[in-house]
């Protein structure tokens, strides 16, 4: 608790500087990330992130300095040259895009572990601290290296405001773009150089093998919570800051543990609350809607049921008992009496010594739900050419879910009858 | 029955489109004349759309060229609308009917501008052309078919272009929209505009359009719609598919050949 709020008052100079670097590099790739995720290449973004690490260990070799400029560099250029890699063999050969990202990744991966491997035996001792690009290392982000990646990542985040409108529509209709003379491959081009730009700030955070996450996971969580893009890209930014911070403290108060999987962690953490929690797409929405749609057909069938039993009877204003409904529908006992209550409460019935009768709002609903089960089932026999005993399943479903507006096509086309398929009223 | 026109508005010469080196349309000389609504009509795989593509340079063809008003794309970008397959997008994207419909303004706008009052307005007006105004704030996620399509329309329509090329405009469409769509283009012809349009439907096409290309991996006619709407050339363009070109460019495809012997 002692190190939390030394590291959240912010009072040691390092901390700040170390937050406000991560927080940059994460919000940066984020944004980024966005268009990557809606351009469907989150893939692609994950073969550069494995291919930066040759370029790193090779700029180290040739300069022998670990000088963040040269380092970045090096990087730019193998993550680079991946991607024309995978584009080359997509184009020239029969191998798919897929097949081609799994190929480059880990060819170059494979020969960045080998480079790495081969400094780290070298006994040159300015290697140490090469490795922090596997799996990040936030805290070691101070001088030199803080300030080229906080304006690499600054230069993002300006050049995706600046391109917002073409970016946007190569996301969204690359075909549409060319036609009205947009530099399509000049587009292409940058958001490639964006991506490989965001892994190479982000791997000082994250590293080389979990970047992937950075750049795609804030993005798809964030899709979650809106349908407006420019909210995206504010969320999936936020997402990543939080995550961001979070990885700073972790690497400042744990100096032993790899920041990169605490940040993905915690990255991920936010994802799946957002595909729970989401408005609309989330699991829970998506659960609270199913039951609503049960509760409500469970609730209009009771009306239905008492509607057609004053019907039957010829008299709408008599009470029935429980029973007198589950002779004519078997709904489980409980359900049904939890359903009559609520309707109580909703004042679609009344409760007479345990006997149940609709208000007038009640069978004026029980009489529409049977109406329209009738003219649903009418239209089927008519216009389907469906046989009438054919058609009151379907109509079980169809009489709860017709709008109003639907209702009145209904009337129209059917030219206001008076009978339904099997010779009932249509009340 | 390939009738050429004087000064025409749109010219394919020589055209070879080839997917996979298999040539899927063979060396198309076609002339397009002003103010005129065109139905492109074929079978399925005829290559309609490939034809459209290819004009629009979405597609490298293996020989020929394409010039409008009698200048090539690159120059006449700004006077040229292109509504591509409904399909052709992913409609699950994060933005509103307003928002694709603005797009209709980028060209005219050019690098890093912003949408300016004047681009909004346009988009609105556009948006009520094709009765969707009501629907400006409406996620496009939760469009039906047709609504797409219009919106679609409206995109190009906010463009205020000089020739439109619109494919597939009708298809997976209700009646209403259908009806809504070709009012909208005869207008739009009335206005002296240009408007080339694939479409699959044999019934409704004579009464559509005042100029038929018939297309059937090579073009088999192109002239007024009452002259190409024959039973004789309907039969030549529906009649079967041409089993020996498509032998042939089985054969491009297998060989590796190149569609024209480069010098």
């Amino acid at each position: 608790m002692k190190e939390f709020f030394e590291f959240f008052s912010f009072a040691d100079a390092n901390i700040r500087y170390v937050t406000l670097g991560s927080v940059l590099l994460a919000s940066s790739s984020a944004v980024v990330g966005c268009f990557t995720l809606l351009r469907k290449r989150a893939l692609v973004g994950d073969a550069v992130a494995h291919a930066v690490l040759p370029g790193v260990c090779l700029a180290f070799i040739l300069s022998g300095t670990k000088n963040p400029f040269i380092l970045l560099i090096g990087a730019f250029v193998t993550g680079w040259l991946s991607l024309v890699a995978i584009d080359f063999i997509t184009s020239r050969s029969r191998i798919k895009e897929d097949t081609a990202i799994g190929l480059v990744l880990s060819v170059f991966f494979g020969i960045g572990i080998l480079l790495l491997t081969s400094i780290q035996h070298s006994g040159n001792a300015a290697q140490s601290g090469l490795d922090k690009f596997l799996f990040g290392k936030a805290a070691s982000l101070v001088g030199e290296d803080l300030i080229t990646f906080s304006v690499v990542a600054v230069l993002l985040l300006i050049a995706v405001i600046l391109y917002y409108k073409e970016l946007t529509l190569l996301c969204f209709d690359q075909a549409y773009a060319r036609t009205i003379g947009f530099p399509v491959r000049g587009l292409e081009l940058l958001l490639t150089t964006l991506t490989v730009f965001a892994v190479v700030v982000g791997i000082q955070a994250v590293g080389v093998v979990l970047m992937a996450a950075m750049l795609i996971t804030p993005a798809a969580a964030a899709r979650f919570w809106t349908e407006n893009l420019k909210v995206m890209l504010v969320l999936a930014a936020f997402m990543g800051a939080f995550s961001g911070i979070a990885g700073a403290f972790v690497s400042y108060t744990a100096p032993a543990m790899p920041t990169g999987p605490w940040i993905v962690l915690i990255v991920s953490m936010i994802a799946i609350l957002s595909f729970a929690l989401a408005p609309r797409r989330g699991w829970i929405a998506r659960i609270l809607r199913q039951r609503r749609n049960k509760t409500r057909i469970l609730e209009e069938n009771l009306l239905k049921l008492l509607f057609q039993l004053g019907e039957l009877r010829q008299d709408y204003e008599a009470s029935r008992s429980l029973d007198d409904l589950l002779e004519r529908r078997s709904i489980p006992p409980k359900q049904a009496l939890r359903g009559l209550q609520k309707l109580k409460r909703q004042g679609y019935l009344k409760k007479e010594n345990q006997r149940w009768l609709l208000t007038t709002e009640g069978e004026k609903r029980g009489r529409r739900v049977v109406r329209l089960h009738r003219l649903w089932e009418l239209y089927l026999t008519q216009y389907l050419n469906l046989a009438s005993d054919h058609v009151h399943e379907d109509a079980e479903t169809i009489e709860h879910i017709i709008t109003p507006e639907l209702e009145q096509k209904l009337l129209e086309e059917l030219n206001y009858p008076d009978l339904d398929p099997h010779s009932a009223r249509i009340p | 029955m390939i009738l050429q026109v004087e000064n025409p508005v749109v010219e394919v010469h020589d055209l070879t489109v080839s997917y996979d080196r298999k040539p899927v349309l063979w060396g198309i000389d076609l002339t397009l004349p002003a103010g005129a609504l065109v139905g492109v009509i074929g079978p399925n795989g005829a290559g309609k759309s490939t034809l459209i593509k290819a004009m629009m340079d979405l597609l490298a063809s293996s020989s020929g060229y394409v010039r409008i008003f009698d200048q090539p794309l690159k120059q006449v970008y700004n006077r040229i609308s292109y509504v591509p397959q409904r399909e052709s997008v992913d409609w699950d994207f994060p933005a509103s009917v307003f928002d694709v419909v603005l797009m209709g303004r980028y060209g005219k706008l050019g690098l890093f501008k912003r949408p300016r009052k004047a681009d909004k307005d346009a988009a609105m007006e556009a948006l009520e052309k094709v009765g969707m105004q009501s629907y400006a704030d409406r996620q496009i996620s939760q469009l039906s078919g047709g609504q797409q399509q219009r919106v679609f329309l409206a995109r190009a329509l906010a463009q205020n272009a000089d020739i439109y090329f619109m494919d597939e405009p009708f298809a997976g469409v209700d009646i209403a929209t259908e009806t809504a769509i070709i009012q909208l283009l005869r207008q739009m012809r009335d206005e002296g505009k240009t408007v080339i349009v694939v479409h699959h439907d044999l019934q409704s096409a004579s009464e559509y359009f005042d100029w038929v290309v018939l297309l059937n991996m090579r073009l088999v006619a192109s002239g007024p719609t009452e002259k190409v709407l024959t039973q004789e050339l309907l039969e030549q363009t529906y009649g079967g598919k041409l089993t020996l070109l498509s032998n042939v460019g089985d054969l491009l495809r297998k060989q590796e050949f190149p569609a024209r012997e480069k010098l």
